[in-house]
């Protein structure tokens, strides 16, 4: 498939055990082929190896087994062609929101004219116009992930990578948050592929929801999000979402009480 | 009562800060003008003031002060200049810093002053001695404590700047040295502190100026008042360079405060 964008082979991922305790089999071998524009949402609970995928495409953390195929070429490590979004807040809180925008734009040599006319598109299409100036600090949890979202869209990866970006925020915020990235992707259609634990929010933001497995993690279900685009926040009650809601929360909740019994 | 934790207002802060100094004035004028400790181990605070004029006036006290300033600030800049690079390089890369740390650690606990009489064979009683009290006294000390506060950086934000195509040494150019900045500045502002006191022991022997040697030589005299005033002199300029430190620090690093 040549439509094929990032090819996950094999990858599996042991952890040590801790003072000579058990290894930890954190991923099973796994296997991912994300298309070209795809936004792909993997939900699973909590410990279920979830972001331990995203952080071995990331380049964060090495594979035990198997490899990950970016554009054909192997990962070895962090780039600039994948953007990243975290939960926690890593804006650099000593750079101003502007400055937090271009970081990846003057690592990568981009004239001073050039990275002013990227930044203000992004700090535009995030809706922070006027806080430019401002530290992160200052800025509210949401405000702090609009601008990561920015920063990792202004370096242009080849794709997106989101790990739980709105699990700190409020409900309000977080299902604002959720359309903001929709309009974006429906607008661009940069690959993405993001982690959460929110099925709802799994569902909204997807054309293909991916179920892991708890410990040891493996994908449990790939299933396909037909609903139509531009999303609307009223689609969470429609009919169709409901039926989605219904099959994938009986999906979770098995693994959810295993991974119980597990602890 | 104020319960515990309960933050206090501004001008409440500075009354009370204020206001212990004059209990300490009170009780120390209470003591020697009231006849309860002999003039000879302690004099008064008017003595004391007087003495102090005295010295600045006639016996050019200010060239001490200065002397003393300049090999404080002379040994501690050698010290930070060398000091703070290793302290970075120590916290970035864990090789570098398994390879020193316990020789630095082992040489932090050296003091200073025990120092003094084998510099005094090698250097001499000129100012490089001096110079290198307050180095050896600093040195060691601001390489560990850099590398402690390097080695403690985010890894959530170096992590961020590796998928925002940050190199090697991009990350500790724009992230360990940026992100810690302030810390390095206030373990500066700590060490400084320090320096102070070695620069004393350095002056009490083998000097011919300085504050130390001011209160050494007035040791000879018994005049206590002269004493006195050298070491409040030692605490005043110390407050002062304290406070610019600290207004530096607020001027260099805005983001902290944001």
């Amino acid at each position: 498939m040549t439509n094929t964008i990032l090819s996950v082979e094999n990858v599996s991922r042991v952890f040590p055990g801790m003072r000579g305790g058990e290894p930890v089999r954190a991923l099973e071998p796994t296997n991912l082929a994300v298309a070209r524009n795809d936004f792909i949402t993997i939900l699973g609970p909590s410990g279920c190896g979830k972001s331990t995928l995203l952080r071995i495409v990331a380049g964060l953390d090495r594979p035990s087994a198997g490899r990950v195929l970016l554009e054909g070429r192997e990962i070895k490590g962090p780039g600039a062609d994948r953007g990243m979004v975290f939960q926690s807040y890593t804006l650099f809180p000593w750079l101003t929101i502007a400055e937090n925008i271009a970081y990846g734009l003057s690592e990568k040599g981009v004239p001073k004219s050039d990275r002013a006319d990227i930044v203000a598109s992004y700090t535009e299409k995030v809706g922070l116009r006027g806080f430019e100036h401002h530290y992160p600090k200052q800025l509210s949890g949401g405000m702090q992930q609009r601008t990561a979202i920015a920063r990792a869209l202004a370096n242009d990866p080849a794709i997106l990578l989101l790990d739980e970006p709105f699990g700190a925020l409020d409900n309000q915020t977080r299902s604002l948050m959720q359309e903001l990235l929709l309009g974006i992707w429906e607008r661009e259609r940069k690959t993405v592929l993001f982690v959460t634990h929110d099925i709802e929010e799994a569902i909204f933001l997807a054309s293909r929801v991916i179920v892991m497995t708890a410990r040891p993690g493996r994908i449990k279900a790939d299933i396909p999000v037909d609903l139509p685009h531009p999303r609307h926040y009223r689609m969470k009650t429609s009919p169709e979402f409901s039926g989605l809601k219904a099959q994938l929360t009986e999906e979770i909740r098995v693994e959810a009480m295993q991974a119980q019994e597990g602890h | 009562m104020p319960r515990p934790l309960e933050p206090v207002g501004q001008g409440a802060r500075i009354a009370l800060g204020i206001s212990f100094f004059v209990v300490f004035v009170v009780a120390w004028s209470v003591a020697t003008l009231g006849g309860f400790v002999s003039k000879t181990f302690l004099a008064d605070p008017v003595t004391m003031m007087q003495d102090g004029w005295l010295l600045l006036t006639r016996f050019g006290f200010m060239g001490d002060i200065g002397v003393t300033v300049w090999r404080v600030v002379g040994g501690f800049v050698m010290a930070a200049l060398i000091a703070v690079p290793i302290g970075v390089m120590m916290g970035a890369y864990k090789p570098f810093e398994a390879f020193l740390e316990p020789f630095v650690s082992f040489a932090r606990y050296l003091p200073a002053s025990a120092f003094v009489p084998l510099l005094i064979l090698w250097a001499g009683i000129g100012e490089l001695q001096k110079l290198l009290v307050i180095f050896i006294g600093s040195f060691f000390q601001i390489i560990l404590m850099v590398a402690v506060a390097v080695g403690n950086t985010r890894r959530d934000l170096v992590e961020a700047a590796y998928t925002l195509g940050s190199t090697d040494m991009g990350i500790v150019r724009r992230v360990l040295l940026p992100s810690n900045a302030p810390e390095i500045a206030e373990i500066l502002r700590l060490v400084l502190g320090w320096a102070w006191t070695y620069v004393i022991v350095a002056e009490l022997i083998g000097s011919s100026s300085g504050i130390g040697h001011m209160i050494i030589d007035s040791q000879a005299l018994m005049a206590t008042g002269q004493m006195i005033f050298g070491i409040i002199v030692i605490g005043v300029i110390g407050l002062i360079s304290d406070f610019l430190f600290k207004a530096l620090n607020r001027a260099l690093f805005p983001w902290r405060l944001a």
